[in-house]
């Protein structure tokens, strides 16, 4: 929409700054950069001009966890590398999310042994889970839209890992455990 | 520099062993500089990495510099090890190529290249390979050498501050996928190479569009040296920089297109060739600056070789036509064909029909080879290959069953960074940057 | 693996024993009652002359070199698949080596490395480090193998002749525990410096967790049934 001095009624837009705030966070989602393996090759190939991430504001890949709002890890997360990479989550300042690309980010994956931590959420909270072997950079792209879904939606002012905290709690009191759910397995 | 001859001696460049260390753990740089003049020398031990930019994965490099000058470098790997090779013990000798084109993963074929070749030499059957098979194998192995070297170029670029130069290298290196994905059903980590063969055969159409994305690629590479190599700032970063002569890289066991750049023209493609490469006309382009610019140039130049490469290969394919890509061998041969069904890539309509429908036994051969495997004769082999960072081996142990005993990889990469201490100490702190990428390593291939 | 008849344990001379298999479709033990079904498995074992190729020519080099050490240096010589293997002694592998790329008919100018294997049924020569050589100038590449055993893992390191075994060294320490006598700072190199154990001997498991599924429960591969 196109708003300037000649279109009729112009000169007041209303909304809440809850929203607001949501709508301007969404839109420069910064990632750091966080490329441990094949993802962060995907991941690369979305920032460029085929992909092209900056269509989605978060084109900012920043080295310095500081100024980042988002962490894309993208691969396999090693033992040894896990410390570092919870340093670097704790360098982040709050608003913060994570995305998990890939499955041995998410699960481990097909490297079901004594090197790779299986699946990053032991060590961060993990907002979106991304499949793939890698993933393309659209379904990247996705995972990062369907994330500015949710931080569009995110009120002000609360901590957000409590909130985090609670809601995985309530989520997992209400869901049945996997281990009742017999007869499921295709 | 006119600042040298002002420079008067402060005692801060102490040559004293015992001189108090103080480590930089991060932390606000005016901190860090009183603390340095408190304990009145300079010399800083810095660590880069394993989470930087710049360092083309997880490396971490500890350096000690004084002033701008490194005195001493170190690099630290490991931050990535996946056990690969542990891993592959546990699955059958055709499910192994799946782990390890997933170790240097900008460089997937030539990974899977140097596997399928080892297990077929243990299973003696290197000559039974249909032509077809071989030519596709050229081909894959080929264009993950221009992806691999698009990244080298891209990144290196990136790093020194060429963001264009990134974006135009993907951009090409996006019309090569375009071509591995419609051979081999996925962009990265394609498995396409078996034991005894490949997945399947170019499908309709293919070699027409492998001819249009060699004219496109060659375009923009064309672009990219256009871009790249006169830039003043690209040329006085690595010209002369990371200089490693022909006596250290024999030394240091570099291999690729770091020796090559030193003046050897090494290419094991021309020196052991394998899956036919003797008759493909091409190349190995070599310089004896032994810097950094030289080793770009040399990626750039071995690009145009893959591409010539690539056009004769599609033209064998073409007048090769619909041959077989598997060994004819019922007992190693992947069962089945894949296809593009309704519901994607899966095996072919044909085949479900007959093990389904048809023929038991066709089926109990196929649930035994794609569940059990083959046997693999006792014994060892070492397969060496050349890939796009250098020399490529594979060493693999069987005990006579389905899976391998052992399977190690000599990654060039892995090797290849041992160099970069020598190649960086002495110079300035900004310039390990261009050393770590005039290397060209990966670390998914370092730590395996 | 047990197996009732010991006799069929021992590896042939000069072989490298990798397994003994019982039974079939990798059940544990005999299932048939008669305890025949014992398959010993090993490496291929020496080689007679003439072993081919410029593989004689090399030998014969090697062992003028090494002159009334040859026999003791040189183990077996294995031709297998095209490709020539030396066993050496450990005693003498710096000398091997130091022949191999000095004499200008060898030139062996490069060390690929160093690839540990863990054959734990090879009583007294468990652990065996293969250094796979290559010519650069006469375009030939040969394998050196040498063996030892878990309770005593030595080795020189041939980083003196072999500067760019360096890395590959510290890899087979940190994953098979060979101790290279003489290397700079054999340190681990891949795993965490805390790290307990070798991970890549047989005897260290894979180490991977099941998995569940929806009530199902997948075993991680090591755990799962062996066709071997």
């Amino acid at each position: 929409m196109h708003i300037d001095e000649n279109t009729p009624d112009a000169g007041w837009f209303t909304g809440t700054l809850e929203a607001t705030v949501g709508f301007l966070r969404a839109g420069s989602l910064w990632p750091v950069t966080f490329g441990l393996a094949c993802c962060s090759i995907e991941m690369m190939a979305t920032g460029t001009s085929r992909f092209d991430i900056s269509r989605h504001g978060s084109e900012v890949f920043r080295g310095s966890p500081r100024q980042a709002d988002l962490m894309i890890v993208a691969g396999r997360l090693s033992n040894k590398m896990a410390p570092i990479l919870r340093q670097v989550y704790d360098q982040m300042a709050e608003p913060k999310w994570v995305i998990s690309q890939g499955v041995c980010a998410s699960s481990g994956g097909m490297f079901n042994n004594y090197a790779i931590v299986q699946g990053v959420d032991h060590i961060v909270p993990v907002d979106i889970y991304l499949p793939g072997c890698p993933p393309r950079p659209e379904m990247l792209i996705n995972a990062l839209t369907t994330l500015q879904d949710e931080v569009k939606k995110q009120p002000l002012w609360q901590s957000r890992r409590k909130e985090i905290a609670a809601a995985a709690e309530a989520a997992a009191l209400k869901a049945t455990p996997t281990s009742d759910q017999f007869g499921l397995l295709r | 520099m006119s600042t040298t001859e002002s420079f008067t001696p402060t005692g801060a460049f102490t040559e004293d062993p015992d001189a108090a260390e103080y480590t930089v753990n991060g932390g606000d740089w005016t901190d860090v500089a009183e603390e340095a003049v408190r304990l009145g020398q300079q010399r800083i031990v810095m660590n880069m990495g394993p989470q930087h930019p710049s360092t083309h994965g997880v490396l971490r490099v500890m350096l000690e510099v004084e002033g701008e000058i490194v005195k001493e470098a170190r690099a630290g790997i490991g931050y990535l090890h996946t056990g690969i090779e542990k891993n592959m013990e546990y699955r059958t000798w055709t499910q192994g190529v799946t782990f390890c084109t997933r170790m240097d993963y900008v460089n997937s074929m030539n990974n899977e290249h140097a596997y399928v070749l080892g297990v077929e030499k243990l299973l003696g059957i290197t000559d039974d390979i249909p032509e077809r098979a071989s030519v596709l194998r050229v081909l894959m192995a080929e264009l993950s050498r221009i992806a691999s070297h698009l990244v080298a170029v891209g990144t290196g670029g990136n790093e020194l501050g060429g963001t264009t130069i990134m974006t135009h290298s993907f951009t090409a290196r996006e019309e090569v996928f375009r071509i591995i994905e419609m051979i081999s059903g996925l962009r990265m980590n394609n498995a396409y190479m078996r034991p005894g063969g490949v997945a399947q055969g170019l499908p309709e159409g293919g070699v027409w569009r492998i001819r249009d994305m060699v004219t496109k690629v060659r375009g923009y590479v064309d672009e990219v040296a256009d871009l790249h190599l006169k830039n003043p700032v690209f040329v006085g970063r690595t010209k002369g920089i990371a200089k490693l002569d022909l006596a250290a890289c024999m030394a240091l066991g570099v291999t690729g297109p770091v020796l090559r750049s030193a003046g050897l023209p090494y290419d094991l493609r021309k020196a052991q060739p394998y899956s036919g490469y003797e008759d493909y006309d091409f190349q190995v382009p070599t310089s004896t600056d032994a810097d950094a610019y030289s080793r770009t140039l040399l990626r750039m130049e071995e690009i145009y070789e893959s591409l010539k490469i690539v056009s004769q290969a599609a033209d064998r394919l073409e007048g090769l036509g619909d041959g077989p890509v598997m060994v004819a061998d019922k007992k190693i041969a992947w069962p089945a064909q894949l296809s593009i069904g309704s519901d994607g890539q899966g095996n072919s309509a044909q085949h479900i029909r007959h093990i389904m429908d048809e023929s038991m036994e066709a089926l109990i051969h196929h649930f035994k080879l794609v569940t059990e495997g083959f046997d693999v004769p006792a014994g060892q082999v070492f397969q060496a290959t050349e890939g796009p960072k250098g020399l490529l081996g594979v060493h693999l142990v069987s005990d006579g069953g389905t899976k391998p005993w052992r399977a190690h990889f000599r990654d060039p990469g892995f090797n290849n960074l041992q160099a970069l201490s020598m190649m960086t100490e002495g110079g300035q702190v900004a310039d390990v940057v261009v050393a770590i990428a005039s290397i060209d390593f990966v670390l998914g291939g370092v730590d395996r | 693996m047990t197996s009732g008849n010991e006799i069929s344990q021992v590896a042939p001379e000069g072989r490298t024993l990798i397994n003994v298999r019982t039974g079939m479709f990798g059940a544990t033990g005999d299932t048939t009652g008669y305890d025949l079904m014992n398959t010993v498995v090993t490496m291929p074992g020496a080689t007679e002359r003439p072993y081919g190729s410029w593989f004689d020519d090399a030998v014969d080099i090697l062992a003028e070199l090494l002159g009334d050490k040859a026999d003791e240096a040189i183990q077996y010589v294995v031709v297998d698949r095209g490709e020539l293997t030396l066993h050496v002694a450990r005693e003498h592998l710096l000398d091997v080596v130091r022949h191999l790329r000095d004499d200008q008919d060898l030139r062996f100018e490069m060390c690929l490395g160093v690839s540990g294997v863990h054959y734990p049924a090879d009583a007294g020569r468990e652990l065996h480090a293969v250094y796979p050589l290559l010519s650069m100038t006469h375009n030939r590449q040969l394998r050196l193998e040498v063996s030892v055993s878990d309770e005593d893992p030595h080795l020189p390191s041939v980083t003196s002749v072999y500067p760019m075994n360096n890395w590959h060294e510290r890899e087979t320490w940190d994953f098979f525990g060979i101790v290279f006598d003489g290397h700079p700072a054999l340190a681990r190199i891949e795993m965490p410096d805390d790290w307990v154990g070798h991970p890549q001997r047989k005897d260290y498991s894979l180490g991977g967790i099941p998995i569940e599924y929806k009530g199902a429960e997948v075993q991680p591969p090591n755990e799962r049934r062996q066709y071997r």
